[in-house]
C-alpha cells in the first residue's frame, strides 16, 4: 500500500498546491485585514465569490464560441481580471467605510456581528439577482480555454493548473515586495503594529485601512476567477466554505503575517488534498472524501490548542 | 440608613427590568394567549395586509411552538454570551445533540421508544457532557479564535451527523419521531386516556419548561455563580487574581449552555417527528446569536423578546421569503451600527457600549466597566453612613 501512496505523493501535491494557491490568495486577505483592524472580516469570502460571479457573467456577455488565439485569450483573461479585481476593491471599501469604519472603537462583538451581517446579505444577494443555481464559466458552446494536459517532468498538470499557479505567484510576489519594500507597505506594517503611534508618525491611518480593504478583496477576486477557471463554476454560497478555509489558512501560519498566510493557505491545500486522497485508500473506503471538510476544522482546532500564534508567529496590535 | 443587604438587594431589583406585577400580567397573558389568539389575529389581519394572519389555527401554534423553542435556545446562548461573555458560534451543535438524542431513543430508526418525559431530562446531561468537551480546548484562546473554533466545532457535528449514515441516517434525516404522549382524562368515561400531543397542547407545554427555565437562570445570574461569570467577563485575569477558578466557571457556563439547547432540541424532536442537519447549520448559530445581540446581550426579557422577533417575524413576512435572509444580514449589520446593545439592554451593556472609547485589550471581547463597580457604587454610601452613625 505505502508503494500506492508514494506513487500517487507527486500528483497529490501538485493538486495540492494548486488549491493551496487558491486559499492563500483569500487567506492574505484575511491576515491583512486581522491585522490592521483585528476583526475577522467574514464578508471576504462573499468577495471571492463575486469576483468569480463578475468574470462568469463578463465572459458570458463577450459571447466568444470556440477557442481563440493565443493574444486574445490574455486579453480576455486581462480584462477578468482587472474587472473583478476592480468591482471587489470598490466592493470592499465601501463595505469597510459604511460597516466597520463606525464600530471601530466599539469593542470587538459589533464589528463581528456587523461583518456576518454584511456577508450574510451579499450572499443572499446575490442569490436573489442571479438565482440559486451554480453558473459556469465555459460550457461545451463557449469554451475559450479547453483544458490540455501540460507534461512537467513525469507528473502531468492541466494548463489551467499552471495558470493559477502562475498568476497566484505573481500576485503573492507583487504583494510580499508591496509590503517590505516600498513605503506603502512600511505604513501599513505600522498601522498593523501600532494605530496610534502611527498616526502620530503622520500616517493617515484610515486611507491606508481602506488601502488594505482594497488589496485584500482585490486579491480575493482574483482567486475567485482562478477558482471558476479551475472548477468551471461559481455558485453564491461558495464563499462561504472557502471562506473558512482560507482562515483556517491564516490563522495556521500565524494571523496578520502575511508569509505565514500564504504559507498556511498552501500547507492546507496539501493537507486537504492528501488526507482526501489517502484516507479512502488507508482506512479502505471508511473514511470518504466526504469529510474532507473535517480535515481544515480539524488542523484549525489542533493548531490553536497546540500552537495558537501560529506556525509563523502572529503579527497583531499589541 | 440601609444595610449592605438592604441596598445590594434594592441595587438587584433595579438591575431586573421587570417588575413583579409587570411578570405576573405577562405570565397569564401568555397562559391565556390561545383563548383570544384567533380575535387578535383577525384584528392584525384588517390592519396590515399580509397572508399570515388568515392562516389556520395549526399553523399559528406551530409559530409559537417553535418561537418558544428558540427562547430556549436563546436564554441558552445568553449564559455562554452574555454571562460569561464567552463568543460561541458553534451553539447549534448541542440543539443537534439533544434533538437526535431524543430522535434516536424514540423512534423505529434503533426501535426503542422510550418516553419523551423520561428524555427530556437526561439528555441535556449528554448535551451538557458534549458542551464541557467541546469547551475544554477552548479555554484558553482568545475571544476571535474562541469563536472561530466554537464554530468549527459545529460544523463537525453536522457533518458528522450528514455522514454517519449507519446511526443518523445521513441527510435524510430520522423520520416518525414519537410524539410525547400525555394522560389526560376522557371527559365521558373519566377513565385516564394517552392522547399524542398536538401543537396547542405543546405550546402549554412549552410555555411551562421555558418559565421554568427563566426562573432557574435569572436565580443563576443573580448568585455567587452569575456574579462570577460577570467578572471572568469584564477581565479574566482580575477574576483569576480574585480568587475566582475561571476554568471551573466557563466549563459550567458551556455545560449550562449547552443543557438548555439539549433540552430545547428534545422538545423541538418531539414537536416536529423528523430532523435532519439541514436544520442544524452554521446559519442557525448566527440566527440564535442574532436573537441574543438584538434582543439585548445578557438581559434575560430582551433575549426573549429577541427570540420571539426573530422567528415570527420571518413567519409573518413568508410571502417574502426570497429576500427574508438578505433583510436579516442587512437589518444586523444596521442593528450593529445604530443601537449594538439590542432592543431591551441591561442598563450596564447600554453604559458599556455607549461610554467614552475603551481600548480593548487582548483577551477582551466586551470593553466596559465592571457590574461589580456600579454595584459596588450604589452601596459605597450606606456602608459610610453606616459606619458613621455606628461610630458617631
Amino acid at each position: 500500500m505505502l508503494e500506492i501512496l508514494l506513487k500517487l505523493l507527486p500528483q497529490q501535491l501538485v493538486n495540492g498546491i494548486t488549491i493551496g494557491a487558491v486559499y492563500a490568495l483569500i487567506a492574505l486577505g484575511y491576515t491583512m485585514v486581522y491585522g490592521v483592524l483585528q476583526l475577522i472580516n467574514f464578508a471576504h469570502g462573499e468577495l471571492f465569490m463575486l469576483g468569480a460571479m463578475v468574470a462568469v457573467f463578463l465572459l458570458a456577455a463577450l459571447s466568444i464560441s470556440g477557442p481563440v488565439g493565443f493574444g486574445l485569450l490574455v486579453g480576455v483573461l486581462l480584462l477578468l481580471f482587472i474587472t473583478s479585481m476592480a468591482f471587489s476593491a470598490t466592493l470592499g471599501v465601501t463595505i469597510e467605510r459604511l460597516a466597520y469604519r463606525p464600530l471601530r472603537h466599539a469593542g470587538r462583538l459589533s464589528p463581528l456581528l456587523s461583518a456576518l451581517g454584511v456577508s450574510i446579505f451579499l450572499q443572499n444577494a446575490t442569490m436573489v439577482v442571479v438565482g440559486p443555481q451554480p453558473h459556469f464559466l465555459q460550457d461545451s458552446q463557449h469554451e475559450i480555454l479547453p483544458t490540455v494536459a501540460v507534461p512537467f517532468f513525469g507528473l502531468v498538470l492541466t494548463n489551467k493548473q499552471v495558470i493559477t499557479l502562475v498568476v497566484a505567484t505573481v500576485l503573492m510576489v507583487g504583494l510580499h515586495w508591496l509590503v517590505n519594500y516600498t513605503l506603502f507597505g512600511m505604513a501599513v506594517r505600522a498601522v498593523a503594529e501600532d494605530k496610534d503611534a502611527a498616526s502620530l508618525m503622520g500616517i493617515d491611518v484610515d486611507r491606508i485601512i481602506s488601502m488594505v480593504f482594497v488589496i485584500g478583496p482585490a486579491l480575493g477576486a482574483a482567486a475567485g476567477i482562478l477558482f471558476a477557471l479551475q472548477f468551471n463554476v461559481a455558485l453564491w454560497n461558495m464563499g462561504f466554505i472557502a471562506g473558512l478555509k482560507a482562515f483556517t489558512a491564516a490563522v495556521l501560519g500565524g494571523i496578520g503575517n502575511i508569509p505565514g498566510a500564504m504559507l498556511g493557505g498552501l500547507l492546507l491545500g496539501v493537507l486537504e488534498t492528501v488526507g482526501a486522497g489517502y484516507l479512502p485508500i488507508i482506512t479502505n473506503g471508511a473514511i470518504g472524501p466526504e469529510y474532507k471538510d473535517i480535515f481544515a476544522f480539524l488542523i484549525l482546532i489542533l493548531v490553536l490548542v497546540f500552537r495558537p500564534t501560529g506556525l509563523l508567529g502572529e503579527r497583531v496590535a499589541r | 440608613m440601609a444595610t449592605y443587604h438592604e441596598a445590594m438587594t434594592e441595587q438587584l431589583r433595579r438591575v431586573n427590568a421587570l417588575g413583579r406585577w409587570q411578570k405576573a400580567v405577562a405570565v397569564i397573558l401568555l397562559f391565556l394567549l390561545p383563548f383570544f389568539l384567533g380575535e387578535l389575529l383577525t384584528a392584525l389581519g384588517s390592519v396590515l395586509p399580509l397572508d399570515f394572519f388568515h392562516s389556520g389555527d395549526r399553523y399559528m401554534f406551530r409559530v409559537l411552538d417553535q418561537a418558544g423553542i428558540y427562547v430556549l435556545l436563546a436564554l441558552g446562548l445568553n449564559i455562554v454570551v452574555g454571562y460569561a461573555g464567552l463568543l460561541d458560534l458553534g451553539y447549534v451543535a448541542f440543539y443537534a445533540v439533544g434533538a437526535y438524542t431524543y430522535a434516536l431513543l424514540a423512534s423505529p430508526q434503533l426501535g426503542l421508544h422510550l418516553p419523551f418525559w423520561l428524555i427530556l431530562p437526561i439528555a441535556p446531561l449528554i448535551a451538557a457532557t458534549f458542551g464541557v468537551l467541546l469547551g475544554a480546548p477552548t479555554l484558553r484562546l482568545r475571544g476571535d479564535y474562541l469563536a472561530i473554533v466554537t464554530l468549527g466545532f459545529g460544523e463537525m457535528i453536522r457533518i458528522l451527523l450528514n455522514n454517519l449514515d449507519v446511526l443518523t441516517n445521513g441527510p435524510r434525516g430520522i423520520n416518525n419521531i414519537d410524539s410525547p404522549k400525555f394522560i389526560s382524562f376522557d371527559p365521558t368515561t373519566l377513565l385516564p386516556v394517552t392522547t399524542l400531543t398536538d401543537p396547542k397542547q405543546f405550546y402549554y407545554v412549552i410555555l411551562v419548561l421555558v418559565l421554568g427555565a427563566i426562573f432557574f437562570i435569572s436565580r443563576i445570574q443573580n448568585s455567587r455563580i452569575g456574579r462570577a461569570w460577570a467578572a471572568i467577563r469584564e477581565d479574566e485575569d482580575v477574576a483569576r487574581a480574585m480568587g475566582i477558578n475561571t476554568t471551573t466557571l466557563k466549563l459550567l457556563a458551556f455545560a449550562m449552555g449547552a443543557s438548555t439547547a439539549g433540552f430545547g432540541g428534545v422538545i423541538f424532536s418531539g414537536l416536529q417527528g423528523f430532523v435532519s442537519p439541514e436544520s442544524f447549520i452554521l446559519l442557525e448559530s448566527i440566527l440564535i446569536l442574532s436573537m441574543v445581540v438584538l434582543g439585548g446581550m445578557g438581559s434575560i426579557p430582551g433575549v426573549v423578546l429577541g427570540a420571539i422577533i426573530l422567528t415570527v417575524l420571518p413567519e409573518v413576512l413568508r410571502e417574502f421569503a426570497v429576500y427574508r435572509m438578505a433583510v436579516f444580514g442587512l437589518g444586523l449589520t444596521i442593528m450593529m451600527l445604530v443601537r449594538p446593545e439590542g432592543i431591551w439592554p441591561s442598563k450596564v451593556r447600554k453604559r458599556e457600549l455607549h461610554s467614552a472609547d475603551t481600548e480593548s485589550g487582548p483577551g477582551e471581547l466586551l470593553a466596559g466597566e465592571t457590574e461589580a463597580r456600579i454595584q459596588l457604587q450604589g452601596t459605597a454610601t450606606p456602608l459610610v453612613e453606616s459606619q458613621q452613625g455606628q461610630g458617631g
